[in-house]
């Protein structure tokens, strides 16, 4: 019965990013470039969550999967720019996905090349390492003239619009949901609430954590590549660890663990920070309160919790 | 074999990794008794020299009656005491209600905490770099055989010194310390032996902040120009020495902050020799990070801990 | 341990549709801004970008000035075309990204007819491609590499080029006798990048020879290993290619490692921030620029002291260029008749002979100026004149 209301859910979302995109000639161009960046960190949130919430290791390091989206599906869309210029407009759409593909496949190998170390590492070990790996992501772009290096790459054919934003937003949110309410995606919580217990009771845990990378990878990298095709120009300095954090705050104030609630959050998220905008100095405050009022008053976010209904001893 | 240069870059290393020492000291020591990693702590660094620069500019005017060594001693004293002043507030507001929690939700507001201060300074200070007053005059003095080293870097080095000898000697010969090293080795235990747990940590904290103040001093010193985000990169790479010492391990912290420094100079230093461009000089510390956590997560001088079910 | 109120809520299936809610609250806010027409038509819409902020403030901050100085001269006079100018400011933080989305906002919301910006070579090439895609003419007043106006027909720059640049200040230390020469290289920097490509060219073209060629970052401080790495070469002179900040931080270091020979740099060190962090350590250095405080020229000395009066302090090379930029562009503005983008780029590109505070310029085929250059050196913390370069 569940899955009938999930499969449901997605066509109703694949069909709503359908009409967003019909009506976004009516819309201001301002409100537009809004609506796709909360798309964007829709993404994000809900795949760095299944890292973070759904399977408990704590990741800082999500920019640099994005990164790795991004740069990967650049590099593949600037050098057949000259070949679809030429083309008819299916063709630069059907490219455009191949190369986001690409970008996120690429991504969820280096979330592999993360995830795999990491293993034995727990809690603040865990948080740093991915944070490193995040800023090697950075540092190696950074360093590579073929990839623009520190100058960063221009003049990214913008191909993102309202439907492949919240299409993927939701073909995002429905895996992610799907996975985890389901029997194999019991695995992720296991690892998550206890992990030596989970280990006991014969679950591999190797498996749950290094995949939950991977998929989380995955969509980030997507997300990279379609804000790539959104700006148009992506250099190193905006990914870096202040850009994970930036996603981590998402999660954190959805409630870690709650797919919904971090969709929300990033949405929420997006809005205020265009109306701080004027207030640029102040944003990151209000951000930074905001993190240290919730630990202490709400840990488990605005959403957390609501799935487990059982009063767990592992509170955070 | 160009030793003059490999001196130099000896020289330049240290004088880095000693800044790096004295901010890994405060990571190691809140670890050892809080079992956390105060994200916050480069802040603090970076906080330690916004203060000497306004510590400097208000008593300036008395400085003409006191020999430069004296002034410039005063500036270290009264930012270590702000800073440790701080350190101990942040302590109270932010991470004492929750003590009891897992240690990430700590992790977090550490974060949060860590932003706070850096955004929060950008907001009084304004983000442009801004330049730091010459405490003592500074020469160059000319060693044999084309090296050189500076005034302020002799200075650094050894106050570095003096402060970790300080820093043994409060830890290893005094009530506190015993009690720092008994809250460190088991909680419940010292605080049933009549330790005041509140009373070790505020100073610990107080303690490692007052370090890091004195290593943003140093830093401000040797690099003139300061602004509110100096704190974060150092921040970790300082974090990276502790693990690499070995976590909760006073003497590996210093150690391991020197060898980052050395190592970090070497690699920019060599760059065109080993092929790896300078740009990669952030990425240093991190790949050391990954190589110490992958096969010996206890550090140089740690000892292994088994995990109990 | 405590639990407060809030953490025995419970929200069974609730979520889902809390998150439902929130998407048409963002579909609601977005809907309510509804397409803008044209805005007041009483005025016209000037938009300028620049590093109000951050790291190279002074570049912003000094540009900004020039165009405000501009502006409010040409409101004094009447405005342009019989109509007001109003002058959008946006900040971009001295960030690589957020020009190009501070333009975009700005094109989007304000609508201006042309956008002066930026100074740097690296945030004029990121919002270059936007500003050329919305047909909205775009003049930089000191971006000096040559990729800027290379990105379309709506880009124009009044300074000169970087290759240019750095053939006059490889042509300087040859005169100069210096043949071996290092150079340390921003490679965070277009601008820095394209100037240490170009100057190598004419260097070792003419007899000169590279003995050590390093680099660095923007936001690095410490720069001990390079110049170690420099001095073990005995170098006669050293380029310093990159802004103000770190090569200040540069020549200081450079001073206490005991490297005495001079250092160079390009128009990217015009600051007064340069001498600040630095203080002695900077004298007897040059650097080429765009325009110097004390020719005698009248523009430049009504220029001069119209700035003083306004802002009580003395203009450097970026705030002149910015308001030679804007006031170049009043020109053809009243040379086009109209505002119209095409009519107005037009106008813009066939500027001739337009007699500015940094010299006459002239557009070329390439929307780029064609002027000279001067070398300053830093004597007793200010700027001299040492001599000018034609082209």
């Amino acid at each position: 019965m569940k899955k009938h209301i999930a499969h449901l859910a997605l066509a109703a979302g694949l069909a709503a990013s359908l009409a967003l995109y019909a009506i976004a000639p009516q819309l201001d161009d301002y409100a537009v470039n809004i609506l796709v960046l909360a798309g964007i960190n829709i993404i994000l949130a809900v795949s760095l969550n299944l890292v973070n919430g759904h399977t408990g290791q704590f990741s800082l390091g999500h920019a640099g999967f994005m990164a790795a989206g991004a740069y990967t599906s650049s590099i593949i869309t600037l050098s057949l720019a000259p070949v679809l210029a030429s083309a008819p407009a299916w063709q630069a759409q059907a490219a455009f996905f191949a190369a986001l593909l690409a970008g996120g496949l690429f991504a969820s190998f280096c979330g592999f090349l993360v995830g795999v170390p990491s293993l034995r590492l727990r809690g603040d070990y865990l948080a740093m390492v991915t944070l490193g790996f995040g800023e090697i992501i950075r540092v190696v772009i950074q360093n590579t003239n073929a990839l623009g290096g520190a100058r960063g790459l221009e003049g990214i054919p913008p191909y993102t619009n309202l439907l492949w934003t919240f299409g993927i937003a939701t073909v995002a949110i429905y895996v992610v949901a799907s996975l985890v309410n389901s029997t194999y995606g019991r695995g992720f919580i296991s690892v998550r609430d206890d992990e030596i217990a989970a280990e006991a009771m014969g679950i591999n845990t190797t498996k749950y954590k290094v995949a939950a990378f991977v998929i989380g990878a995955f969509f980030a990298g997507l997300a990279g590549g379609l804000y790539a095709h959104f700006i148009s120009y992506i250099a190193p300095e905006g990914f870096n660890f202040l850009k994970s954090v930036d996603v981590v705050v998402m999660v954190i104030l959805g409630g870690m663990g709650s797919t919904p609630g971090v969709a929300a959050a990033a949405v929420l998220l997006t809005l205020m920070n265009e109306l701080l905008r004027d207030f640029e100095q102040y944003r990151m405050i209000v951000f930074a309160l905001l993190l240290i009022v919730l630990m202490i008053v709400r840990p488990q976010g605005l959403l957390g919790n609501f799935q487990r209904r059982k009063r767990k001893a592992t509170q955070p | 074999m160009d030793w003059a240069n490999l001196t130099q870059q000896l020289i330049n290393g240290l004088s880095l990794g000693a800044i790096y020492a004295l901010i890994a000291l405060g990571y190691t020591m809140v670890y050892g008794v809080l079992r956390f990693i105060n994200f916050a702590h480069g802040d603090v660094f970076m906080i330690g020299a916004f203060a000497g620069l306004y510590v400097h500019r208000w008593l300036k005017p008395f400085f003409q009656w006191m020999p430069e060594f004296f002034s410039a001693f005063l500036v270290l004293l009264l930012s270590m005491c702000i800073c440790a002043a701080l350190g101990i507030l942040i302590e109270k507001l932010a991470y004492k209600p929750l003590r009891q929690r897992s240690r990430l939700t700590v992790l977090i507001t550490a974060i949060g905490v860590s932003l706070l201060l850096s955004y929060g300074a950008q907001l009084l200070f304004g983000a442009a770099p801004k330049g730091f007053p010459q405490l003592i005059k500074n020469e160059t003095h000319n060693l044999p055989g084309a090296v050189s080293i500076t005034t302020e870097q002799i200075v650094v080095l050894v106050v570095t010194f003096l402060l970790l000898v300080s820093l043994r000697f409060i830890v290893q010969k005094t009530r506190m310390g015993l009690a720092m090293r008994a809250l460190s080795n088991n909680p419940t235990a010292a605080s049933l032996m009549g330790v005041n747990t509140d009373a070790v940590i505020s100073f610990t904290f107080g303690l490692g902040s007052a370090l890091a103040a004195s290593a943003g001093i140093f830093f401000a010193m040797l690099y003139q120009a300061i602004d509110p985000f100096m704190g974060i990169l150092p921040g970790i790479k300082a974090f990276v020495a502790a693990v690499l010492g070995g976590v909760g391990n006073i003497a590996g912290a210093a150690l391991g902050g020197f060898l980052i420094g050395l190592v970090e100079t070497l690699v920019v230093g060599y760059s065109k020799n080993i092929g790896i461009p300078p740009g990669f000089r952030d990425a240093v510390a991190f790949v050391i990070l990954i190589l110490i956590l992958m096969f010996k997560p206890a550090g140089i001088l740690g000892k292994s801990e088994r995990e109990k079910v | 341990m405590k639990r407060n109120i809030l953490s025995r809520v419970d929200f069974g299936a609730l979520p889902w549709g809390a998150l439902v809610a929130t998407l048409l609250c963002g579909l609601f806010f977005a809907g309510c801004k509804k397409k803008d027409s044209a805005g007041n038509p009483e005025e016209i819409v000037i938009g300028e970008f620049a590093s109000l902020t951050g790291a190279t403030a002074s570049f912003g901050q000094s540009a900004h000035k020039g165009v405000r100085m501009a502006v409010d001269e040409a409101n004094a006079n009447g405005g342009v075309l019989g109509k007001k100018l109003r002058l959008v400011t946006e900040d971009d933080q001295s960030k690589a990204g957020e020009a190009a989305t501070v333009v975009r906002r700005m094109i989007s919301r304000e609508k201006p007819v042309a956008i002066i910006g930026e100074v740097a070579s690296s945030r004029s090439l990121e919002a270059a491609p936007i500003c050329q895609q919305n047909k909205i003419p775009m003049i930089s007043p000191a971006s000096t590499n040559p990729k800027v106006t290379q990105t379309g027909d709506y880009i124009f720059r009044v300074c000169f080029i970087d290759p240019f640049q750095g053939a006059v200040l490889a042509k300087f230390m040859l005169q100069r006798g210096w043949k071996n020469a290092a150079i340390l290289t921003d490679v965070k920097q277009d601008y820095a990048v394209g100037l240490t490509d170009f100057f190598k060219d004419y260097f070792t073209k003419n007899g000169g020879f590279i003995v050590s060629e390093q680099s660095y970052s923007s936001g690095d401080k410490d720069f001990k290993a390079q110049l170690t790495s420099i001095r073990s070469t005995n170098p006669e002179a050293i380029l310093v290619a990159g802004y103000y900040n770190e090569a200040g931080l540069i020549a200081s270091q450079a001073r206490e490692l005991d490297i005495k020979v001079p250092l160079l740099g390009g128009d990217g060190w015009d600051s007064p921030s340069l001498v600040e962090v630095a203080g002695d350590a900077m004298e007897g250095n040059f650097f080429s620029n765009h325009f110097s405080a004390e020719d005698k020229s009248p523009a430049v000395q009504d220029f001069l002291a119209k700035y003083k009066s306004k802002y009580l302090e003395s203009p450097d090379a970026m705030s002149a260029l910015a308001y030679d930029a804007t006031m170049l562009l009043f020109d053809a503005m009243k040379r086009a008749g109209t505002t119209d983008s095409a009519a107005l780029r037009d106008a813009i590109a066939s500027t001739s002979g337009f007699p500015a505070v940094t010299g006459n310029i002239t557009l070329d085929a390439n929307r780029n100026a064609s002027k000279s250059a001067v070398i300053l050196q830093i004597q007793n913390g200010k700027f001299r004149f040492v001599e000018t370069v034609a082209p």
